[in-house]
């Protein structure tokens, strides 16, 4: 059994022993941080022998599953997966951690929540290393069944509405690119061969452009669902403000990343052609989403619908970087799916923090805070600085990345992309003043500043989005890596630069 | 006239061995009636289930043994090749575990849950009496297993006739089964006329089609009708008339919309435990006629039924998914799913290959295990008027006895075909079986139709795990070891099948080859 096999499976034991430990809470949450630790070692491990100068996929275990389907566990690592295993296993144990007593009311089991929390991480982590398309879609299918009884049964009020939302638009969008998936195994099978679902056999498949498109189609509508782009988004705002803060966080920080990272890892090199022709629809989605999400975020006045809005304009972003089919958007998507990851858990706990401090989701209930809580107010001002992409941190180095792959060869989108700094700006800024500024209102008398461990929830993750940002080159030699070969795939060079008369008069004057 | 007299008389030559598993089971539905005419009383239960049981793992493992045989046997009128053998063995199995629901007696505070005296009047003074000395009755059990035999002879029919009388053998049993609920006795009686007057209607097509068939061909048999179409003799109307009746039959059987409007009335009137054999045991064995007649005799003409199967596919996954919606009787909802799931069948059966005919094994075996579990679920949740049947009743299910609540949604989970169940597999085999023979179209139809059929299903999961119990809500009896059994094999092949289903796809390829 190799490393990877190992990886995806500690959660998944981890998730089986917490369940059995029904009525013994606090074991419960030991246990279950005892393996997101293990496997955040084992990622660790995997991250340290992965070679940048080797193949792009690595540490290769493959294990005959279904042979009658050609279906076999496979999995594997590149740059890009690498950086997501890295993402999952790193938040885990903070939701884990963050989210421990959201079980604690109404006799539900806390070790029925943890025990979820783990099998969807050891589906996560699956669904990124995973190199066979049905072991993708397997798990990516499969996910969805922890991620709805975390809703259903430990989220808010109107839970059911909004787990069931969650699962059927997901389900619909699965079903969809099921048919897409066998269609796929069907192409494989031209010429008489026997079909398989490994994926380094379908890149490079000669499919018809016909046939391509359908395929395309099938696989955008699950990952666009999933990411979520405008116009399939809706079910997020509801699902992210019924779950629980840690779960919210999780859900859209790190679950839906596996829309954007099918976007890159599949739908590019199994379909090259279709994704350079309808590249361009892609980014219309794409931008509408970026200026929908952030109009409609400055709108909320429930923070957690507020945070689900931001979330879906820089979704946009995010595909963007991917559809633009340039070296900086890839590597800058990539980065991107990192950092918000990292940001938006940060966000929902916090925000989550105000919310049961005040017993209200409305900022209009809230202002004042930074003088009764400064440490939760510095806190909030951080996150949104991330959130805006401040230079310094590692959100402006992924954004930044987009911008300019974006620039070379759809200037419009870039353009109007940009848009999208000046409005984050805007309702972050705009949110904080609301809430944290201003004279303290009497309710604000009193309001509860951060405790410890609080603090250590929230620290790891302030780390992580400065040191990235000052120093985040060894994760973008990492995700490189992979973008590079994803490109080559597609069969994109990046535009060359087009110099100005200035510049060709200097290149001229050169010996 | 000479030649008639000079022709010497051969006796019928009969391989006993090849029909030794459908004779076994027969022969015990024959001593079962002889245990009801001299045992006691007091052994009759015990004698009775023991007698079932043993014979219908006697007879599996004949099955077994019988593995490979390509033989067709008794003056050619039984065929036991590949799709026989696994479509028997998965029946028996399947019916041995629901024997074990049927002679469960502990949710019932020791009784079970068949009328004490089928011939006594609902709400009689006799039907009290009877109720109170507690009068087990045992006739069921040689019923279930004339039923039995029948569904293993239907598949292996080799020729119309012996074909209609399995289906015959198959029904009657089961029509007077359905009639025999120890509660709800109205609703149970009605279910069975019902059945009874839609079955003799659809027997009456189907033998129509016989005759039409045997006009065009002039043989019953089924590889007779097969060379008639390949040589285009006869009359081509008389053949597609013929083929149109015994598809009605057939589709009646296997419960595919528009043919399906038995199915919710007499899933919800008859025993659950009846209900759960009938559901998976009935569905199995009609498809294997429906598959050999179609692939065997009328293989050669798949162009003119192939457009009659896929619409009905069609029809059957829209009006089982869509009215399912409406159902507010988890009896009558998983009715609707059956039908629903009728057509998904029918995508793998329209592929008209081997790699169909594999997935629609597979599809058949995964759909009964699952369909057996939940029914014997439904037998468990109960309020003082019996089972609680009634979606509403089942609100909050899932924080009272999270054991039970937790098999049933897996087994939703699995029609539903998420990933991880035989469900999913399920799907993905037939769906790549009819992809792979060009219905594009259909399989996205098919999925579609999956989407919608999720919604019910994933409503019962929050009805039971997200909502609050009501305070006056059914308790969940606790099973005894009979239905322990059933429920538990439910969910292991269920996960078993959805983690690993190599083996069972590799068994299905195996016997995917008709003689013929």
């Amino acid at each position: 059994m190799n490393l990877l096999t190992i990886l995806v499976a500690l959660p998944a034991v981890g998730a089986l022993v917490v369940v059995s430990l029904r009525d013994r809470d606090r074991l419960a949450v030991q246990v279950a941080l005892g393996f997101c630790g293990l496997a955040l070692v084992a990622s660790l491990v995997v991250a340290g022998r992965f070679a940048l100068g080797g193949a792009q996929y690595q540490q290769s275990e493959t294990l005959e599953w279904v042979p009658q389907f050609g279906v076999s566990w496979a999995l594997s690592v590149d740059g890009i997966a690498l950086a997501l295993v890295l993402l999952t296993t790193l938040v885990t144990p903070i939701v884990v951690w963050a989210g421990r007593d959201d079980a604690s009311s109404g006799g539900r089991s806390r070790s029925g929540m943890l025990g979820w929390l783990l099998l969807l991480e050891a589906m996560l982590l699956g669904a990124f290393l995973a190199v066979d398309v049905l072991l993708f879609y397997v798990l990516f299918e499969a996910m969805l069944v922890p991620m709805y009884f975390l809703i259903g049964v430990y989220g808010g009020p109107r839970r059911q509405y909004a787990a069931v939302k969650f699962l059927l638009y997901n389900l619909f969008g699965g079903l969809v690119m099921l048919a897409a998936v066998i269609g796929l195994y069907v192409q494989s099978m031209q010429g008489g061969r026997a079909g398989t679902f490994a994926l380094p056999a379908l890149v490079g498949l000669d499919i018809p452009y016909a046939t391509q498109v359908w395929l395309f189609i099938g696989f955008m509508l699950a990952f666009a669902i999933k990411a979520p782009l405008w116009p399939f988004h809706t079910w997020l705002p509801d699902a992210v403000s019924e779950a629980t803060p840690a779960q919210a966080g999780y859900l859209s920080g790190v679950m839906d990343k596996v829309g954007t990272f099918g976007m890159l890892h599949l739908v590019l090199p199994l379909f090259p052609d279709a994704s350079r022709e309808l590249a361009p629809v892609v980014i219309v989605l794409a931008v509408v989403s970026i200026l929908y999400g952030a109009l409609l975020a400055i709108g909320q006045s429930d923070l957690r619908r507020f945070v689900g809005y931001t979330s879906i304009s820089h979704f946009g972003l995010i595909v963007l970087g991917i559809f633009v089919l340039t070296s900086q958007g890839g590597s800058g998507s990539t980065f991107y799916m990192v950092n918000h990851g990292l940001t938006t858990v940060l966000l929902f706990l916090v925000v989550g923090w105000m919310i049961a401090r005040r017993g209200s989701a409305r900022w209009q209930d809230f202002g004042g805070v930074q003088r009764p809580a400064p440490l939760l107010a510095g806190v909030f001002l951080f996150t949104s600085m991330a959130m805006l992409s401040l230079p310094g941190l590692s959100t402006f180095v992924s954004e930044f990345l987009v911008l300019v792959g974006t620039f070379t060869r759809y200037l419009p989108a870039a353009v109007i992309a940009t848009l999208a700094i000046v409005l984050s700006a805007v309702y972050m800024l705009l949110l904080y003043q609301r809430t944290m500024t201003g004279p303290v209102p009497e309710h604000s008398v009193g309001f509860l500043d951060l405790r410890g461990r609080e603090m250590v929830v929230a620290a790891p993750l302030i780390a992580l989005v400065l040191a990235l940002g000052i120093y985040p080159q060894p994760v973008l030699d990492v995700i490189n890596h992979g973008v590079g070969p994803t490109l080559q795939q597609v069969g994109v060079t990046d535009p060359a630069p087009v110099l100005g008369p200035a510049a060709a008069g200097a290149e001229g004057n050169a010996p | 006239m000479t030649a008639l007299v000079e022709q010497a008389i051969s006796a019928p030559t009969v391989s006993y061995a090849a029909v030794a598993p459908i004779l076994v089971v027969f022969v015990a539905a024959v001593i079962g009636v002889l245990v009801e005419a001299f045992a006691p009383r007091s052994a009759r239960l015990a004698v009775q289930v023991a007698l079932a049981l043993s014979a219908l793992l006697v007879s599996f493992g004949l099955v077994i043994g019988l593995a490979g045989t390509q033989e067709i046997t008794a003056m050619g009128s039984v065929a036991v090749d590949g799709p026989t053998l696994f479509l028997q063995g998965t029946i028996l199995l399947l019916s041995a575990v629901s024997v074990l629901v049927m002679a469960e007696r502990r949710v019932e505070g020791g009784v079970d849950a068949f009328a004490p005296a089928a011939s006594s009047l609902p709400g009689s003074a006799f039907e009290r009496t009877l109720t109170q000395q507690r009068v087990l009755q045992t006739e069921v059990y040689p019923l279930t297993m004339f039923a039995v035999s029948g569904m293993l002879l239907f598949p292996a029919s080799n020729d119309l006739l012996t074909m209609f009388v399995a289906l015959e053998v198959l029904s009657l049993p089961l029509y007077l089964l359905c009639g025999m609920a120890r509660r709800k006795r109205l609703l149970s009686q009605e279910a069975a006329l019902k059945y009874f007057l839609l079955g003799a209607f659809s027997s009456g097509f189907f033998l129509y089609g016989i005759a039409m068939l045997y006009g065009y061909a002039g043989s019953v048999t089924l590889s007779d009708i097969a060379a008639a179409t390949a040589g285009q003799v006869g009359s081509e109307s008389l053949l597609l008339v013929g083929t149109a009746l015994v598809a009605v039959g057939l589709l009646f059987k296997v419960g595919a919309a528009p043919f399906h409007s038995w199915t919710p009335d007499v899933y919800q009137g008859a025993p659950t435990p009846i209900t759960g054999f009938m559901a998976a045991c009935t569905k199995i064995a009609a498809f294997g006629a429906l598959l050999r007649v179609f692939y065997v005799a009328l293989g050669g003409v798949s162009s003119d039924w192939v457009p009659m199967l896929w619409a009905v596919a069609i029809i059957a996954m829209f009006v089982g998914s869509i009215v399912a919606l409406t159902q507010t009787d988890v009896k009558r909802m998983l009715a609707y799913s059956s039908v629903a799931h009728a057509g998904f069948v029918l995508v793998g059966v329209v592929a008209v290959d081997t790699s169909g005919l594999a997935s629609v094994l597979f599809y058949l075996a995964v759909y009964g295990v699952t369909t057996v579990g939940a029914f014997a679920v439904v037998t468990l949740v109960r309020d003082p008027g019996g089972e609680a049947t009634h979606l509403s009743r089942w609100a909050g299910l899932g924080k009272r006895s999270p054991v039970v609540a937790g098999a049933f949604a897996l087994f939703l989970l699995s029609f539903a075909g998420i990933p991880l169940t035989s469900g999913f597999v399920g799907k993905l085999a037939v769906f790549s079986a009819a992809l792979g023979a060009g219905d594009a179209v259909l399989v996205v139809v098919a999925l579609l139709a999956s989407a919608v059929a999720a919604f019910f299903y994933v409503r019962v999961i929050v009805l039971m795990f997200f909502s609050e119990p009501a305070a006056d809500g059914p308790t969940v009896a606790v099973p005894g070891a009979f239905t322990t059994v059933t429920i538990t094999v439910g969910v292991v092949v269920t996960v078993g099948l959805g983690i690993f289903p190599a083996p069972l796809l590799d068994l299905a390829q195996q016997a995917a080859v008709f003689i013929r």
